[in-house]
This record gives structure tokens, sequence and C-alpha cells, in this order.
């Protein structure tokens, strides 16, 4: 009974995949119903998963499959078009045999719901049944492409190598059947399914000839059962003969598809994964003891051992790596669903689908993609009359993007619904009492949208049965930081809404600093860390302040809270004894604040394996697991979160954060523009807008060469002009004494570079920007209140305008005179 | 005829432990341990058992005993438990031995704290008890999150 077992098991993992590619096919089929291929594939998964149920005695199954593949068939014969109507039963259909799978999973039995309604509606849906032979003709004249040489012509399916078979046979057999089956389809299907059977088994000798055309009789003569049923009743062929046969019959439609793959438990891989973690802790042992050794192929033979395992080890990551269409491919078919539901009109856009990530990420980001998207349709994406009145068009558009950037996968949904109404988010916020009036009022557009990642957060009109029970985007939020990410919201009333996701590559293998305190090591995961601080001699004592007992250090003119690592270990405290010759302060980030942390040593970065903690440490929140070093030693993984959290930053820092957006909001209500600030002299301010610049350069001041009575420099292979801008701005402090490096702002526009000289760069600050004006200076924009301090905008346009465009120009058309000779050149070669 | 079970036994203080064969992984020499700051005092430190990380439980401590003299290292008894291998850190290790099921009695009156509560009983051997631990509820600290 065993061996049936795991042949049922094979054809429950293989439908589910053939329904989940279903939901697809039917969804996009709808979009483009004249589709051949994709109703054809359809087709032959119903086709298959009733085959298949038939041969197992699942009869509800099968008189289920059944009606949807005759409904099916008229789609592909062109007798039907496919409408919503069709497609919704053909997708509750899905739905019901979903179910029935799920049953026969964990009962053996197809369980005792009532699919007679479902029948009845996809029974009504097909139009009456024609004549055998009109039908018949419809197919042939049918475009079917077809490139399988074997195929008879009456084939239904094509590239289905299994339909060769003889027809003439085919035939001589459609007579007896025709009068006996309902349509002339299914007796085609049934009578093909069984034939292939029985040619199978007959072919492989297993069974003789008389006895299959014996039991085909007895088919013919209305025995309803499958051949293998019958060929076993009569002695014929034994049950696991008939099991391999159907095997057979099965792998040899699926290689076609599936020709490179294989599947693999995901048990296997873990084992295999935790087995390739030995090996590299065994092979870093091997290394070590390669130190005290001098024979010279025992070294070689290491350094192959070791380049092997880095490899297998690299291997073995990947097949744990899977890409997010896997999880994206769920969502047409849920966004469909709620689109119909709730009388909308959305198009799903994909980009990035191949994006790769770790199997446990995928499965972790699943729930939360989810309800983002259903939020999108719900909420965000308006009925059309609504849109058409906006001036949008009627179909709303959902538009999913994931891509790899710097070690992480950003995964953005975007919809170009009604937005986020950031007064109903406020008032829904204050009568829930999150924050007071108060705060309310101080609040910019980017805090109030972040507000719906409040636990308690809903605004309670809203609520539908799709989405608003219960599961909040607080949970969103909480389920992508478990696995180390972040979300972010930005959204403009009328325009739409975009959701930003972060997250690792992987949970599995992360980079990470490991720190030393008290003796022990820790690594701290990089995604966190922001930068490092060594404060030495005098700044021992002088750097970290005390307010009120909590240490800060001044980052760049902003107080950094400080959290002591051993402190908040518990552990026997070194690094607070004034002895001290350095101090190190990793700063990190936590949710949006930042912090730094003392720790007593700064090691290295390394790459770890994580491994979680035993349940009998699962509850000390300072700790997000443990890994084990190049040495074969235990470090424990600190959760950055935890720590802000039990060292109280987060209340502390959210606090400033409120006070912080008092000036911002009462500055502007802009968008937030991101600058770069620099000095002049001893204290004159600068600012530009960020994404004018395109590198930050150190240049030595030997490197400046004169040209046209400019200072340029030799630039990534070009001349770029050099503007010293304490000389061209007018009123600007004098030069200080030559320094040995200049600090260059290079700045790039329309492809033309010039670097902008300075005397130090201060900051990246992100803020709303108000300039107000003082005074008509050449090249600067007006004045603004940045960090405090009164700080000057750059207007780069007008100052190269007013100094430098001559040069620029020149330049430009230098480049263009080249790329002209080059052409030149180029079309001479070819005319030779 | 009563099957006999095999015991894998050690030694506590000076009383005599055994678990159930079936339940021990395996049996290792003294391990360098890093410690778990804030972790419950029973919990020793992890251990890196082949590339897998073990927590190991100081039993002495579980048990309410009194501290391992400063000195004397621990042995590993590794057991099985649905979470995953878990070191016992005990004094010495004795021998797998086998027991007769009639020779088993409740745990004496004199036994009192929480060892009351961890051992299932005694094996009435010739010279000496041995005593038999409940494994599942030694691992299981009463501060664990039910999850």
């Amino acid at each position: 009974m065993n061996e049936l077992d795991s042949v049922v098991k094979e054809f429950l993992v293989e439908s589910y995949e053939n329904l989940d590619q279903l939901d697809r096919d039917l969804v996009v089929l709808e979009k483009d119903p004249q589709n051949r291929e994709r109703l054809a594939s359809i087709f032959r998964t119903i086709h298959t998963i009733k085959g298949t149920c038939g041969f197992f005695g699942f009869s509800k199954l099968e008189s289920l499959t059944h009606v949807g593949e005759n409904l099916l068939s008229r789609l592909r014969d062109g007798l039907l078009l496919l409408n919503p109507e069709i497609t919704s039963a053909l997708l509750t259909m899905i739905d019901a045999v979903r179910k029935i799978l799920a049953c026969i999973e964990n009962t053996g039995q197809e369980g005792d719901g009532n699919y007679s309604a479902l029948i009845d509606t996809l029974a009504r849906l097909q139009e009456p049944p024609e004549a055998p032979k009109e039908t018949e003709k419809t197919k042939e004249s049918a475009p079917e492409k077809s490139e399988t040489p074997a195929e008879s012509p009456k084939s239904v399916h094509p590239a289905d190598g299994a339909n060769a078979v003889s027809a003439n046979a085919d035939g001589a057999n459609l007579d007896v059947r025709a009068q006996l089956a309902d349509t002339k389809v299914a007796v085609e299907q049934a009578q093909a399914m069984t034939k292939r059977l029985g040619e199978v088994l007959a072919e492989s000798g297993v069974i003789k000839r008389e006895d299959l055309e014996r039991a085909l009789a007895q088919q013919g003569a209305g025995d309803q059962r499958p051949i293998g049923e019958i060929l076993v009743e009569h002695g014929a062929a034994q049950p696991q003969d008939v099991l391999q046969a159907l095997g057979a019959q099965q792998e040899s439609k699926a290689t076609a598809v599936s020709e490179g793959n294989i599947r693999v438990d995901v048990g296997l891989l873990d084992k295999l994964m935790n087995l390739v973690g030995e090996l590299v802790l065994a092979r870093n042992q091997i290394l070590q003891f390669t130190t005290t050794q001098k024979d010279a192929a025992f070294l070689s033979t290491t350094q192959r051992l070791n380049l092997i395992t880095t490899e297998l080890q690299e291997g073995v990551m990947k097949t744990r790596m899977q890409p997010i269409g896997n999880v994206w491919n769920r969502f047409p078919r849920i966004v469909r669903d709620l689109a119909v539901a709730c009388g909308k009109q959305v198009c799903v856009e994909m980009e990035g689908k191949e994006t790769e990530l770790d199997k446990t990420i995928i499965e972790a980001i699943k729930d939360p993609l989810t309800h983002v998207v259903r939020n999108s349709v719900d909420h965000g994406i308006e009925k059309p009359e609504i849109r058409t009145a906006a001036g949008k068009p009627a179909e709303g558009r959902l538009f999913m993007r994931a891509y790899h950037e710097g070690g992480q996968v950003n995964i953005e949904i975007s919809d170009d619904g009604a937005g986020i109404n950031s007064d109903r988010v406020k008032q829904k916020a204050v009568q829930r009492g999150l924050i007071s009036r108060e705060q309310a009022a101080r609040m910019n557009e980017r805090e109030v949208q972040n507000l719906i990642f409040l636990p308690g957060f809903s605004t309670a009109e809203r609520v539908t049965n799709v989405s608003g029970r219960g599961v909040g985007m607080d949970v969103v939020k909480t389920n992508i930081e478990k696995i180390g990410g972040t979300v972010d919201v930005q959204s403009q009333m009328g325009v739409g809404t975009t959701l930003k996701i972060k997250i690792p590559l992987t949970l599995a293998i992360i980079p990470a600093l490991i720190v030393t305190s008290g003796g022990d090591r820790y690594a701290i995961p990089q995604v966190s860390l922001l930068e490092l601080v060594r404060l030495e001699g005098e700044q021992v004592r002088k750097g970290i302040e005390m307010i009120h007992g909590a240490p800060v250090y001044r980052l760049r003119g902003r107080l950094l809270p400080l959290v002591y690592l051993d402190r908040e270990l518990k552990l026997a405290s070194k690094s607070s004894s004034a002895a001290q010759e350095t101090i190190n302060i990793v700063i990190l980030q936590a949710d949006d604040r930042q912090f730094g942390l003392v720790v007593e040593w700064i090691n290295d970065t390394e790459e770890i394996v994580v491994k979680p903690l035993g349940k009998q440490l699962k509850g000390i929140p300072l700790f997000a697991g443990a890994t084990i070093m190049g040495d074969g030693k235990v470090a424990l993984i600190l959760d950055v979160l935890g720590i802000a959290q039990t060292a109280g930053v987060v209340s502390e820092v959210r606090d400033r954060h409120l006070g912080q957006s008092v000036a911002v909001g009462q500055e502007s209500k802009d968008a937030l523009e991101t600058l770069l600030l620099f000095g002049l002299g001893s204290d004159q301010r600068m600012a530009i807008a960020l994404s004018t610049v395109a590198r930050l350069e150190e240049i030595p001041t030997k490197s400046v060469e004169r040209a046209d009575n400019h200072e340029v420099v030799q630039y990534r292979g070009d001349i770029m002009p050099l503007m010293f801008l304490n000389r061209v701005l007018p009123g600007a402090s004098a030069a200080p004494a030559a320094a040995e490096m200049l600090q260059v702002v290079v700045y790039t526009e329309k492809g033309r570079s010039v670097g902008l000289v300075v005397d130090h760069i201060l900051d990246i600050v992100e803020t709303a920007l108000t300039v107000q004006r003082t005074g008509q200076r050449t090249g600067i924009l007006g004045s603004a209140v940045i960090q405090n301090r009164v700080t000057d905008v750059l207007d780069i346009p007008s100052l190269l305008g007013a100094a430098d465009a001559m040069l620029l120009e020149r330049q430009h058309e230098h480049i263009q005179e080249r790329q002209q000779e080059r052409q030149h050149e180029r079309q001479e070669a070819l005319a030779v | 005829m009563s099957v006999n079970r095999q015991l894998c036994t050690f030694f506590l203080d000076g009383l005599y432990f055994g678990v159930d064969v079936q339940k021990v992984q395996e049996v290792i020499r003294y391990q360098e341990m890093t410690r778990v700051p804030l972790a419950p005092p029973v919990v020793q430190g992890l251990i890196n058992l082949r590339g897998q990380i073990v927590s190991a439980m100081d039993l002495r401590r579980r048990l309410e005993f009194s501290d391992r003299p400063v000195g004397q290292l621990p042995m590993n008894v590794v057991v099985r438990t649905e979470d995953g291998p878990m070191s016992f850190l005990v004094d010495e290790i004795g021998d797998v031995i086998e027991v007769e099921e009639d020779t088993f009695e409740r745990p004496p009156e004199t036994l009192h704290g929480l060892a009351r509560e961890l051992v299932q009983g005694a094996y009435k051997l010739k010279d000496r008890l041995l005593l038999t631990l409940n494994t599942d509820r030694a691992v299981t600290l009463a501060t664990d999150k039910k999850d």
C-alpha cells in the first residue's frame, strides 16, 4: 500500500504545482481570450488531473474536473468565448479541486464537500453538445501549432508526446464510444487516456494484446472504470505494473517541461547545508594545521580542499535561493478576485521576478506581501467611475518591482490609487490615542504616512471583508523587521502609494562586524551598521558627555545616545574605567533611530552562518542567534533592535524625532530633500542638492594642472575643470593655507562635469528645504536654516553661467568634435 | 519477561544518575564554552558540536545541587530533545548498564526539592541506587517561552 501512497503523493505535489500555474494562466487568459496555447495548457492540466484521479478512484474529483474539462474543450475549440463568468467558475473549480486535494492529502479521502452546484454551473456554461462530426471539423481547422511529428491528426493536445497512438485504432473505437458518453470530446479524452495506458502496458509486454482488447471491449460496453483497474481485475496485470506504466506515462509527459529539473526535499537541502557547514569547519582546522607543515603535496591538497569546499558551500547556498516570482505568481489571481469583489479594474505589472532570495525569507515575506497587495487593491485603487472622474484610466495599476541593491533586496509595491489621506490618518491616530493632538499638528506628511504602521492603527470605516480584519500594517512591519528588513511608505494624495521593503538576501549567511566586549566576541549584522568611531587620547575624556547620567556623543553636531555593550550584557565592566586609551563606538541604526554602541574592541567583518539559539535562550531579546567563528568557537549574534529597546534608546529617540519635526514642520510642508553640506573657510556653511552630485573626490593638490587659464584635473580619462568656490563666490572667506588634498564635489549636468573645490565636507542631511532670499548674490539661491545653522544654498547653474560656462561649453564642443572625428574615421574605415 | 532497560549513567555530586540510552546522542569530554550573558544560570554556555550550536545545561544547578568545585571540568552528555540536541554537564561518566524493571521504585520520600520533580525513580542496584532523570522535564525551564 505504501507504494500507492507515494504515487498519490507524487500526484498531489504535481497537481498543486499545476493548479498554481492554472491560476496564473486563467488570469492571463481573461485578458487575452484568444490565446490558444494557454488554453491548451490549461486544458492539459485539468485533463491530467482528471485522468489520474480516475485511476485512483477519486470519483468526486473526477466528475468535477470532467465538467471543467468539457467547458475548457469548448473554449479551446472556439465554440465558446471566455468571459468573466466562465473565468470565475473555472477559478472556483480550481479552488474546489485544491480543497479536495488537501483533503486527500490529510485523510486519504476526498472529503464530504458537495460540489453539485458548481458542477451544474460549469455544465450550464457550456453549450449543448454539438454533433461529433461538426466538432471534429472545427477542431481540425483550428490553427493548432504542433511540431510533434508522431502526433495523430486528431490529437487534441499538441506537445503531448504520449499521444502517439495510431490514428487507425483511434477511429475504430470512436464509433463505439460516441453513443455512450455525453460529449464527443470527453469520449475522445477518456479513450485516448485508456488507450494510452493500455498501449504502454502492451508495449512493455506486461499484458497480452488479447487482454487489452478484452478490457477495452468491456469498457466499450459501458464499464466506466479505467483500464488499469479492469486489467487488474482480470488478473492480466499486477497493480504495481499498472502503477509503473502510469508513472512511465506521466514521465514522458513531464520530460518536455522539466527536463533539467528534479524535485528535492527541503529537509534534504537543510541537511546538506549543515553538512557543508561541518565540512567548512573541518577545512578551517586543517588549514590551521597546515601552518606547521612543510610537505608540498599536503599543502597543495589542502589548497584544493579549501577551494572545493568554498565552491561547494556557494553551490549549496544557491540551491536555497528562489526567485521572488514564486511568491508573486499568486498575486495576479488574488488581485483579480479582489478586484472583481470590489467592482474594480486592476492590472498587475511585475518587474524583477527573477530576483533571488533565500527560501526562508521567501516564506517569511509571503504573508506581509499578500497583505500589502490586498491593501493596495482594497483601499488604494479607486472604483472605475471615481478614477475616470479624476482623469485617470479606469483600470488601476499595481506595480511590483524587485531588485538587488547593496547586498539587500528591495521590493516596491506601488499603486496609482487614491493615496493616503493624511488628514484622516491623523484624525484616526488622535482618536485612538496613538498620538496627541499637538504631535499630530507638528507632524509632516511623511511622518503621518508612517503612522499606518503603528500597532492598533486602522481607519475603521475602511474595514471591509477583504482587509482590515485585525491584521494591520503593524504586523507587516513586525514581520519584515523580524527578518532584518525595513518598510517605508510614500504616498501622494490622488496619485498613488508606494511601499518600499528592504530585506537581506539571505538569513543563513550574513556579513557581520565582529566586536569584543567583556573578553567575548559578538557579531553585529552589517545591515544595521552605519559607521565606526574611534576616540583616542584627549577625546576619550572629552568626547563623551553626560546629560543627566545618560552618555551622549556628538556626531557631526548631533547628539547620539550611547549604549555600553558590557553594561547591557551585565558583564564585568572594563570599559568604564577612566584609564582607557581608546573608545570604540559602533554607530547603529535601529528602526529609524541611531545610537552608538560602545564596545571594547572592534575585530573585523566576517561572513557568518546564522544558527538559532535553543529554547532556553530564546527569551533574551539581546541576541538574534549564534554563529561559529573561524577558530571553531561559538559567538553570539546581537539583535540591534533588541538592544535599542532594552537600553531605552527607542522611546528616547522617538521623542527627539518628534522634537526635530517641530522645526521642520514649521519651516515647510515640502517634501524632504537630501542635501550635501560642506564648509567654506572657518564658518561658512553651504548646501547643494545631493542629486546633482556625482561623486565626492579627494584630489592631491599636485595633480591640478592649468589649461586655457583654468585649473583642471584629469578625471576618469577626461579633463575636468575645477572651480574654487571660495574664489568665485562673492563674499566668501579667504582660502586657508593650501592643503595637500583638495576636497572636490563632482557636479554633473547633461554629461558634463565640473569639480567644485570646497574646504571640508560636513554631512548629508535629509530635510525640508525653505530657501529665504537674502540678497541677490550670484551663484547663491538663498539661505536656509539647516541643523539650526544658517546655510547658503548654492545655485550651480547660475554660478557656472557666470563663471565657467564658456569653459564647459568649450569642453563639450571639444568632446563633440572628437566624437565626430571618431565617427568620420569609423565611416572611412567602413568604406575601405 | 520484562524488557530490560539500558541506561547511560553519570555522577552528580556523589549521586549516581542514569538516562535512557536511546535518548543519548553521544558523550564527549569537556568542550570550551561560550558564555551567554543574561541567560538563566543553569545554562552554562554554548558549545560547537561539529558545526551545530548546542546549549550546555549544568545539571548540578538544574537540580539545585551545590556548584562543582573550581578546577573540576564537567563532561558533556548530549541528549536528544524535541528541540534538537542539548548537552548536560555532569561530573563524571559511568558505564552503560542494563537494569531490570522489577528493581524500579518511585523516588524515595527523602528526596526533596527540584530533584524530586526531575527524578523519575530509582533502580535498586546491588551496591547502590541509580536515579533516572526525566530529560524532557530537565530541559524545560520554568522561564521558557511557551511558543
